[in-house]
């Protein structure tokens, strides 16, 4: 036994399918109670983790733990996790409430005390009056909340999500990720939940791990995955980010300064160990720069550039700018004072300089 | 033509009409037409003469002579037309229940993948679809021939045509259409929904009758209502495969036949047909029921 106990430990899982790998050398450990999420794009080896963990695959090499449990291969049915599928997979020959019952049913529970928690469990996701009807008669949302109470009914140690949210409508998603998030903290159970939705894993996790090609590229808090990536890619896939790249020209206290083929220099904060004449990439969102007219600012990380393209959204403004050397740069603004005057945002053809703190950007490896 | 078609009006979507626009139906519209009218002649005009001559008072000849169930009445009182429709129906049942058995195990076994020979064992099932009647009922006489030679040869053993080497005839061309059939079934079967009562906690036993089977049912029970028809239906392979004394319906038509075409056999053949229509159109309600 393994102490503390982990919810669920992977321990270098390796899936191979016929000569290409889907999940390679993952290690992962995952907190009682906690909501994790396993995000990247399609592809990326998250859902074949989580079927791996489910029980319908079987890792190639390496070991899975649940609740401390060496799994091997244990079949999906003497697991004590349970799934919602992407697809739901709703029986359709069943009604909604022989649907939740079924997994009670397996463990020959006695039929009064399958009635009453059929009942609580369709009134945890408010579908007390849909019990005699057939998956096929409700809608996607409700069918949702069906293969969510089927899951539940259960009481598993651990709920495994398979892009549940994918198929509703933005509004029904939003909606859905909040209830969610509220189910998993009233009943304290941990949810591995797989999205491609960065958003969405922002939202509902207590942490994220962004896969890319079946590696596991970082795990940590949402703050920590958009605050402080580790690699480009991570940057890039959670939310919008600037990318420059440049020879490394000097590193101090942790902040590392590069030289654009340009022959700009621009500063940033270290998060991988770098020597001079390294090539790096400063990275930096859009909604940590900002624009000056008139006069050029002081300081580092100052550059002149002319407005592209401007993008009322409403909350923001969006402007891309075009700096010296010819690439675009993503600037947003939030739109803090309500105004019609057009002098109050820019258009293109405006000359600006671009600006940003050193803490707000980051170094990154190439 | 044209004239109706212009003074045509059809409904739009906000329960306003308009006018079809005036057009000439074009050669080729017609010459399907003319095309559809000619098959149907030829495959309905024979039978519908036979059901209404089932019903003509005349004992000889084609002259309508006025209606009369008397021979259906003659029918009921055959003895020998009730012996033959219970061997017809035994052979069709038993036959039915091995190949459905068999037929669904095979088609259960082509959906698993990735074991060898699959593709071959694919191939091989179709062909009783294809080949001829009577090519399958020369190869199966021919089977039991060079059998019945071995097991005198090796174990002494006197075996004859009978009952039974029909029945074995008919399963080897129903497993075919059956595994067809439940094959369509359960391409039609999402296989998530296995992962789902697994997940569940239901061992692969559980899974498959509680889930897989009742789903893939109606595909079942289709393939044993087609099997079980064509087998009723089914002369030639009978008629090489049979040992003396058994007679189906459709041989004992057929010795009747040879004699003279008389009311009886219009009616017998009105009944198989009614029967066989019945059986099939039950079985393709079956089968496209589940989608409902």
């Amino acid at each position: 036994m393994n102490t503390p106990t982990w919810a669920v430990e992977l321990d270098h899982v390796t899936k191979e399918f016929r000569g290409s790998t889907a999940v390679r050398d993952v290690s992962l450990k995952i907190a009682d109670g906690e909501f994790f999420s396993l995000l990247g794009p399609s592809g990326c080896g998250k859902t074949t983790l989580l079927r791996m963990i489910a029980g319908f695959e079987n890792p190639s090499s390496g070991d899975i733990y649940i609740e401390g449990e060496l799994m091997g291969e244990t079949p999906a049915n003497q697991r004590d996790v349970n799934t919602v599928f992407q697809s739901y997979a709703l029986f359709p020959h069943m009604s909604v409430a022989e649907n939740v019952a079924f997994g009670l049913h397996m463990k020959k529970i006695n039929k009064a005390d399958v009635a009453t928690r059929v009942k609580q469990a369709l009134d945890m996701v408010q579908l007390h009056a849909f019990g005699e009807r057939r998956p096929k008669q409700l809608s996607g949302g409700q069918q949702q909340r069906v293969a969510l109470a089927r899951a539940l009914i259960n009481e598993p140690e651990v709920l495994l999500l398979d892009e549940p949210l994918a198929a509703l409508d933005l509004k029904l998603r939003k909606e859905m990720q909040l209830e969610l998030k509220s189910i998993q903290q009233r009943l304290g159970i941990t949810f591995i939940f797989v999205t491609h939705d960065q958003e969405e894993a922002l939202t509902m996790s207590d942490r994220i791990a962004v896969m890319e090609l079946g590696k596991v590229l970082q795990v940590g808090q949402p703050t920590e995955i958009y605050e402080r990536p580790k690699t480009r890619f991570v940057a890039d896939f959670i939310g919008e980010c600037n990318f420059i790249d440049g020879t490394v020209m000097a590193v101090e206290n942790g902040a590392v300064t590069l030289e654009t083929t340009g022959g700009v220099r621009v500063v940033g904060t270290g998060m991988f160990p770098v020597a001079a004449g390294d090539h790096a990439v400063l990275a930096v969102r859009p909604e940590k720069v900002r624009l000056v007219e008139g006069q050029q600012p002081q300081g580092t990380n100052v550059f002149a550039a002319i407005v592209e393209r401007v993008a009322y959204i409403g909350s923001d403004t969006r402007i891309i700018v075009r700096l010296p050397d010819g690439s675009p740069f993503d600037v947003w603004e939030a739109n803090t004072v309500s105004t019609l005057d057009p002098n109050q945002y820019y258009t293109a053809g405006d000359p600006v300089f671009v600006t940003w703190a050193t803490q707000n950007s980051l170094i990154l490896e190439r | 033509m044209a004239k109706i078609l212009a003074d045509k009006r059809i409904e739009t979507k906000h329960g306003r009409s308009r006018p079809v626009a005036k057009r000439h139906m074009p050669w080729g519209t017609w010459a399907l037409t003319l095309n559809a009218i000619f098959v149907y002649t030829f495959l309905y005009v024979p039978i519908i003469v036979l059901v209404l001559f089932s019903f003509n008072a005349a004992k000889v000849g084609a002259q309508w002579q006025g209606f009369t169930l008397q021979w259906y009445n003659e029918l009921f009182a055959d003895a020998r037309l009730g012996d033959a429709l219970w061997t017809s129906l035994k052979i069709a049942g038993l036959s039915t229940i091995i190949a459905t058995t068999i037929g669904t195990l095979a088609a259960l076994a082509l959906e698993k993948r990735g074991w060898r020979g699959r593709k071959a064992f694919d191939t091989g099932l179709y062909l009783p679809v294809i080949i001829p009647d009577v090519v399958m009922a020369v190869s199966l006489l021919g089977f039991f021939t060079l059998a019945f030679r071995q097991f005198q040869a090796l174990l002494g053993l006197n075996l004859a045509m009978g009952l039974w080497t029909v029945i074995i005839s008919h399963v080897a061309f129903n497993i075919s259409f059956v595994t067809v059939v439940v094959g369509t079934s359960l391409a039609n079967f999402d296989r998530r929904l296995e992962e789902a009562a697994a997940d569940l906690g239901a061992t692969p036993w559980q899974t498959f009758w509680k889930i897989k089977f009742p789903l893939i049912g109606p595909g079942v029970l289709g393939g044993a209502l087609l099997s079980f028809t064509l087998s009723l239906d089914d002369f030639v392979v009978t008629f090489f495969t049979r040992g003396p004394g058994v007679n189906t319906l459709t041989t004992e038509v057929y010795g009747r036949i040879k004699k003279s075409i008389s009311p009886e056999i219009n009616a017998i053949s009105s009944l198989m047909l009614l029967g066989s229509t019945i059986l099939v159109l039950t079985s393709l309600w079956m089968q496209r029921r589940r989608q409902a």
